[in-house]
């Protein structure tokens, strides 16, 4: 059994195609990193598992049930997959702790002292204790993007999509981000991710799926498809990633 | 951020040239001293002066027709005040309405859609009468028959559909990454709007809200059409006595010295908005 279990899955965007037949199976527990150059649709991908853009053909499934099927919970799609953006998307009018709060009591009918205190406890733990009652914009991207991350797990989900969360991000304020995903993947989350840094994905990933033009041409254990990638436009992905130091 | 501390004067920068020092301040008075020797030769020493100084300014006539005018601008007041308020809240619930998406609810973003329409296109002077002789004269009963409460839901009606406008401008200048963060947390339609978006909206708006109030605040004396005893009609009934036009006059000066407070503090929001915008950017 697969936890998440992608098949078959095109997509369009009016008439352009951004998403070709796409068949992708993470493992509980697993971690998987979508590479690719911009507009080859691992963004698009992430937000299909979702269900945060519709798509065209294709299914879905969460621990082998469709998530469009009549006898999945909408409401439990939003309570086990939890997503970070690569612009954090935080509510600017609501303190950090009003931001991740604002689900669990919303949308899962959790008492707001229950919220909070879980709130608080995630937020001392991901460092940020200081900034309960801060507004995000007080906060520096690095910690905003973490605060974005705690808002994300607050609905305690057993899945993670994390899109391209460090791309708008200072070079010295990557570390963080990237090392609080390390833990989380210490701890065994399932993680699905997109990211334009291959070290990282080196280091954290379980899987590597390199993505062109809406397919996915290849996968493999990050040590395989980093050192021998089989496919020729992988090799030639990779090579432009290595002439530009960034591997 | 302290805007309270005065600004450290300033030592750095070219040393001032008497001309850059006393230029401006000599320009500006002797431009003010200019027009106002160029007015009284005009205007009030003109032979005219006397008589236009009796038929608009007469002292003595605006000593006496003030507490009745006044009194008026009372009237005016109040219901600008809670025109405001109902405005505020109908204008939202229409905004809302209209910003809804989906086949359930698509009767109320018609009807939001065909109220704004309609009730924007209409001058609201027709408006006005259209309710305040109209409503009455029908003789229903149970309906209030004072051409006040008419003529106030008349300009309340016409007002909201702006309102709703501005607000939805508001709605739809917030970031669609703020849609996607509500609908990925779980946030329904409803709450989406209301949790996240909403406030947002109204805080970017509120500047455009508070024109729309200076607007409103004189729009309320088209009620004096209807025979409501407001500022302006007051003012009237004692021109028409007297054919003298001073309690007019009378009557703009309380105006003014309403809508000039109520615009001087939108501009201060305008202002404190950009710099908060700027501060994000």
């Amino acid at each position: 059994m697969y936890k998440i279990e992608v098949e078959h899955l095109t997509k369009y965007y009016g008439h352009k195609l951004v998403l070709d037949d796409v068949s992708l199976r993470v493992a509980d527990h697993e971690v998987v990193c979508l590479i690719g150059s911009s507009g080859s649709g691992k963004s698009t991908l992430l937000r299909c598992v979702n269900d945060l853009v519709p798509f065209n053909e294709g299914v879905v499934k969460l621990d082998g049930v469709s998530i469009h099927d009549s006898e999945f919970d909408v409401r439990d799609l939003y309570k086990r997959i939890g997503i970070v953006f690569q612009a954090y998307n935080l509510f600017p009018h609501m303190t950090v702790l009003d931001n991740i709060t604002l689900a669990p009591k919303k949308v899962h009918g959790r008492q707001k002292a229950e919220s909070e205190a879980h709130g608080k406890e995630l937020l001392s733990l991901f460092g940020l204790g200081d900034f309960a009652d801060s507004y995000p914009e007080q906060l520096s991207g690095g910690q905003q993007q973490r605060v974005a991350i705690v808002r994300a797990m607050a609905n305690k989900p057993d899945i993670l999509l994390l899109d391209e969360v460090t791309a708008a991000l200072d070079p010295e304020l990557i570390g963080d981000v990237l090392s609080v995903i390390k833990d989380l993947r210490e701890q065994g989350m399932t993680m699905l991710i997109v990211t334009h840094e291959m070290g990282f994905a080196r280091d954290v990933a379980d899987r590597v799926c390199f993505l062109d033009g809406g397919k996915i041409l290849e996968e493999a254990p990050p040590r395989e498809l980093f050192s021998h990638p089989e496919n020729p436009r992988t090799r030639q992905f990779l090579q432009r990633i290595i002439e530009s130091g960034r591997l | 951020m302290s805007l309270k501390r005065p600004a450290p004067p300033r030592r750095a920068g070219r040393t001032l040239s008497a001309k850059d020092k006393y230029g401006p301040a000599i320009i500006s008075v002797s431009t003010v001293v200019a027009v106002t020797l160029i007015i009284r030769a005009v205007v009030i020493r003109s032979s005219q002066w006397p008589r236009i100084k009796d038929q608009f300014f007469n002292v003595d006539v605006i000593v006496e027709v003030f507490p009745k005018v006044l009194h008026g601008f009372g009237i005016n007041m109040a219901v600008w005040i809670v025109a405001l308020v109902v405005i505020a809240l109908w204008a939202l619930i229409l905004a809302f309405f209209r910003s809804l998406n989906g086949p359930w609810f698509a009767p109320l973003k018609v009807f939001s859609i065909v109220y704004i329409d309609l009730l924007r296109g209409l001058p609201s002077l027709l408006l006005v009468l259209l309710f305040g002789f109209g409503m009455p004269a029908l003789q229903i009963p149970g309906l209030p028959k004072s051409s006040l409460f008419w003529g106030a839901l008349a300009m309340i009606s016409s007002y909201s559909a702006y309102a709703a406008e501005v607000y939805r401008s508001g709605i739809e200048s917030v970031h669609t990454g703020q849609y996607l963060a509500a609908k990925a947390l779980g946030l329904s339609q409803v709450q989406t709007l209301f949790h996240c978006i909403l406030p947002q909206a109204i805080r970017n708006v509120f500047p455009s809200l508070l024109n729309l109030a200076v607007a409103l605040q004189k729009d309320v004396a088209l009620l004096s059409v209807l025979g409501v005893r407001d500022a302006v009609r007051e003012a009237q009934i004692y021109t028409a006595r007297t054919f003298n036009y001073s309690s007019l006059i009378a009557s703009a000066a309380l105006f003014l010295a309403a809508t000039i407070p109520l615009a001087r503090l939108t501009d201060y929001f305008t202002k404190k908005d950009r710099q908060r915008r700027l501060q994000g950017a």
